[in-house]
């Protein structure tokens, strides 16, 4: 498969219905692991439940996996502009830590 | 490629625009052009996660107090019916891949549904904080339940009572301004995520109707993968809001 030319797929039905029901699943674990107090984990549970979530959905719902590396660039920019954007995060959270400012 | 080939592969595919080669090269240019207008859906929705990570750093307390007054089971609806709704969306487009226009009606219609579901269930919960005075603005009230409430209620015995007791001593404790922070965000974030919704189910009703007429436009599955990838990333957004705004804290 030349990864530089779209091909057509037609997936089967089976592949998207196992992406739905890992996605059901997920969603259950989610609103279970909100109910346990992990502490500050809460947030990071979290997050990487609805991360993964989202990939399932990038990759075989919007059909990246089978995309071109010119599409898989483009997807990944955006997830790429997030990780710069939170950095402003280290701004906040340091506050008042660093002495001498 | 050759000029002869080149138009060799014109010949065959009538749908193809003069500026591309193959209609591989088609297809790829109308799927990047979707990604690139969904990075800048990215830029601006990220700008909003990050005012919310921000303010929830900065109060604590206040957003954990706030968020308790969001509905965890209709969220969970939500989330449910908006995954299902991906799910429609995506037969949909492997039904038109295939050929079949009646399954590709049938895979829109039941993506219009859950989307008409995801707004019906956002109205009453919208409803709920109206009347609760839970709207930034002049009429908003916190903490939001009458002071004494519990002690002037059913004679207050058993863990359930006094659980709601310390929520609400949590809630009195609270400074109000903050608290609203949490609903500015909550409003703001989920209402443009409710716009995008009903832009999508608009964009569906029009490829129905397309499709319901035979029109030329529907007969390949492009525009149907097009409006897939704005509605998967509607999905997208509503899967990082859910947990945020309605589970995330104690």
């Amino acid at each position: 498969m030349n990864p530089n030319v779209l091909e057509h797929h037609v997936l089967p039905v089976s592949l998207y219905t196992k992406v739905f029901v890992a996605l059901l699943i997920a969603l259950v674990l989610t609103v279970l692991a909100a109910g346990f107090d992990f502490g500050p984990f809460n947030f990071l549970v979290a997050m990487i439940i609805s991360v993964s979530k989202a990939s399932l959905v990038v990759l075989y719902f919007m059909n990246v996996r089978y995309g071109t590396r010119l599409i898989w660039l483009w997807a990944g920019l955006g997830f790429l502009w997030m990780l710069l954007l939170f950095l402003t995060l280290g701004d906040y959270i340091t506050r008042g830590k660093v002495v001498g400012w | 490629m050759s000029v002869e080939a080149a138009h060799g592969a014109h010949g065959m595919e009538p749908h193809l625009g003069i500026q591309y080669e193959t209609i591989e090269q088609q297809n790829e240019s109308y799927i990047v052009g979707m990604w690139a207008f969904l990075v800048t859906e990215i830029m601006f929705f990220g700008a909003l996660f990050l005012g919310l990570a921000v303010y929830r750093y900065l109060y604590p307390e206040a957003f954990t107090a706030a968020h308790h007054q969001l509905s965890k089971p209709l969220g969970t609806l939500n989330t449910f019916i908006l995954l299902t709704s991906s799910y429609t969306m995506v037969l949909a487009v492997r039904s038109i891949q295939l050929g079949n226009r009646r399954a590709l009606i049938g895979f829109l219609l039941l993506t219009i549904l859950c989307a008409g579901g995801f707004v019906v269930v956002k109205t009453f919960e919208y409803g709920a904080k109206i009347e609760h005075h839970l709207v930034p603005g002049p009429t908003f009230r916190w903490p939001p339940h009458e002071a004494g409430a519990v002690e002037a209620g059913a004679p207050s015995e058993g863990a359930g009572a006094t659980a709601e007791a310390e929520h609400h001593a949590a809630d009195a404790a609270v400074n109000p301004g903050q608290a609203q922070m949490f609903f500015v965000f909550y409003f703001c974030m989920t209402g443009l995520h409710a716009i995008h919704v009903i832009i999508g189910a608009i964009i569906m009703i029009i490829l129905v109707i397309l499709a319901l007429r035979d029109h030329p436009a529907v007969r390949d599955y492009i525009p149907i993968e097009m409006a897939g990838l704005y509605w998967h990333f509607v999905d997208i957004v509503w899967i990082f809001l859910f947990p945020l705004l309605y589970l995330i804290g104690h």
